[in-house]
């Protein structure tokens, strides 16, 4: 009995370790190509941990190639498509919610069903037409496609599931609609908007496809701009790597901080971007 | 003062139809997001089925020509051949994700130490930015300096051209696709698993039912709703899969990993073929929809049988 526990404890220990490992891994190597000088990365048999740490790879990154500006312009597009997204998607995600009206959350799953580059077209020559091209409007534009069907489908479903006696409530008291949900449905939602937050944030983050056609020299985001280092550093891996590591840094970092809410939204809505 | 008491007296008038009132007064709440998703999801779809009757080049003229840019898909080889790429790599890519899911599901559901925590590293790939992730894959890919023939070699293995071969790209492909979504098809199975009640084990256990029984027969029935809507949302994202392939090959070596996807960006942002790129993606879509249908119809056919079974 106990031999045969002792043994399923190990084959479970063994299937976890299996299924763990390549996310670990490739991230340690990621770690690992990134702190490297090119002599190191070009070795053979590969060298997990130098015995100099190219530093001057996250430097080279962080001094050149204006990644502050690129960093500036993620955090806009991001910051005001999710901004926007969270003012009309969590009153929307309310009234679709009250009204029941949750048929017409089809037009959400029609979003997300449709693929990123059909809007890109239209809005790609719409923007010209408007002579918003070389601005950020485009892509804080086009991000909204992203952010908006995340929120308001987050929100329907946590909508549904808060109690209406306070709403009722607060009603029969004499608030109208909008104090009802400002004072009585928003403070209780706030788990559900941080849920919503932070999956608007990370997808819109991510996003590539937007960037490399709206983006110009000068408003390209962080993701455009690490794929565009391909081209002008001939394999030259190191800084490569840091940059890569740079750009999704802080969508790791908030994973792991926020991994409960962000695990609750996924099941809940089963959504991703673009 | 008076269009205070007029809402009031109002309001005291309306409280018997309330039934009715109800559902209109939230209008106000939804209109802004109409207008945000009729301008950037509703106008963008007329304005594509427009674009995809006429001849339209970026910087030319444009002229009606009715149906002859969905003519010109049957006879574009290119088109087929992304057809097929499209095909292989979306089934691939989702049967290998969901399985390696379904599998890692039944694993977090069991009791150890560090769930919370493992879960949540196993849960990165799919948040990490794609562009980023796969510019190393793209590293790791590489037949001389890569790390993946040298592990190969370790378990004696003859080393691969992965990415750089026509033959062995779209499964390399898989393989980053898989690595980086599996997490999501765990997910929703853990869910599916969390809702299975204890019942039906106690008495299987006292039937003397072994561990494998119980799992073919009670687990794998009550969960296969939620493998099949991760099965869904997979093929949608599969179909549709970008970043991954453009950062890694841009659809090369030639067009060897080229789907209707990719080719639809060269046709719309390297050739600037407005109208075909429309019709392409007007196609495109339809496929999608397509095959979420499809999906549908098979999950509520296989709730069916099962209960058809159980009866």
């Amino acid at each position: 009995m106990t031999a045969s526990r002792i043994l399923n404890r190990i084959g479970l220990w063994f299937a976890v370790v299996m299924i763990v490992s390549p996310g670990i891994l490739f991230f340690v190597w990621m770690l690992s190509l990134s702190l490297k000088h090119e002599i190191d990365n070009a070795a053979y048999p590969p060298i997990l941990i130098p015995e100099q740490f190219a530093w001057s790879n996250y430097t080279a990154v962080l001094e050149s190639n204006r990644f502050g500006t690129y960093f500036l312009n993620s955090i806009l597009v991001t910051g005001s498509a999710t901004l926007l997204g969270l003012l009309v998607g969590v009153p929307a995600g309310y009234g679709m919610a009250r009204m029941k009206a949750t048929k017409s959350a089809v037009v959400v799953l029609i979003a997300r069903m449709t693929p990123g580059l059909s809007y890109l077209i239209p809005l790609f020559l719409l923007f010209q037409w408007l002579g918003l091209m070389g601005t950020l409007l485009p892509q804080i534009i086009i991000h909204l496609v992203i952010t908006v069907p995340i929120i308001i489908w987050i929100m329907i479903g946590y909508f549904e599931t808060t109690p209406l006696e306070l709403e009722e409530a607060a009603t029969i008291d004499g608030a109208d609609r909008w104090q009802v949900f400002r004072h009585v449905a928003l403070p209780i939602a706030r788990p559900g908007i941080t849920v919503a937050l932070i999956l608007s944030v990370i997808f819109s983050w991510n996003n590539f496809v937007f960037g490399i056609v709206l983006a110009g020299r000068e408003t390209r985001t962080l993701p455009v701009a690490v794929y565009n280092m391909i081209s002008f550093e001939q394999l030259s891996w190191g800084p490569l790597a840091a940059g890569a590591l740079l750009v999704t840094l802080p969508v790791l970092l908030l994973t792991i901080l926020a991994q409960r809410q962000i695990v609750a939204g996924l099941t809940a809505g089963a959504v991703k971007g673009g | 003062m008076t269009s205070l008491a007029l809402e009031k007296s109002e309001r005291a008038a309306a409280r018997p139809a309330r039934g009715r009132r109800h559902t209109r007064s939230y209008w106000p709440f939804v209109l802004p997001a109409l207008v945000v998703v009729g301008s950037v999801i509703v106008f963008p779809w007329a304005f594509t089925i427009w674009m995809s009757l006429h001849e339209w080049q970026i910087g030319g003229g444009s002229s009606f020509v009715g149906l002859a840019n969905f003519a010109r898909l049957g006879t574009d080889l290119r088109f087929h051949e992304a057809l097929v790429h499209t095909i292989y790599f979306t089934s691939l890519a989702v049967v290998l994700p969901v399985v390696l899911g379904l599998f890692s599901a039944i694993v977090f559901h069991q009791n150890f130490k560090g769930r919370g925590f493992l879960r949540g590293l196993f849960v990165m790939p799919m948040m990490a930015t794609p562009v980023a992730i796969a510019l190393v894959w793209a590293m790791m890919f590489h037949p001389q300096l890569g790390v993946l023939n040298y592990l190969l070699s370790l378990v004696g293995i003859p080393p691969q051209l992965w990415v750089f071969h026509p033959s062995t790209v779209i499964p390399s492909l898989v393989l980053v696709e898989t690595w980086q979504w599996t997490p999501l098809v765990m997910l929703i199975v853990l869910g599916g698993l969390a809702a299975i009640p204890t019942e039906p084990y106690e008495s299987a256990l006292i039937d003397g039912a072994t561990g494998w029984q119980m799992f073919w027969h009670i687990t794998l029935p009550l969960v296969m709703p939620f493998v099949m809507v991760a099965a869904i949302i997979r093929s949608i994202d599969a179909i549709k899969s970008f970043d991954i392939i453009y950062a890694i090959t841009q659809g090369g070596p030639g067009t060897a990993s080229e789907t209707i996807n990719l080719y639809l960006y060269s046709v719309a942002f390297a050739y600037y073929d407005i109208g075909y790129g429309s019709a392409i993606a007007l196609v495109f879509f339809l496929m999608v929809v397509g095959l979420a249908v499809l999906l549908l119809w098979l999950k509520k056919r296989s709730q069916w049988t099962e209960m058809g079974a159980g009866a």
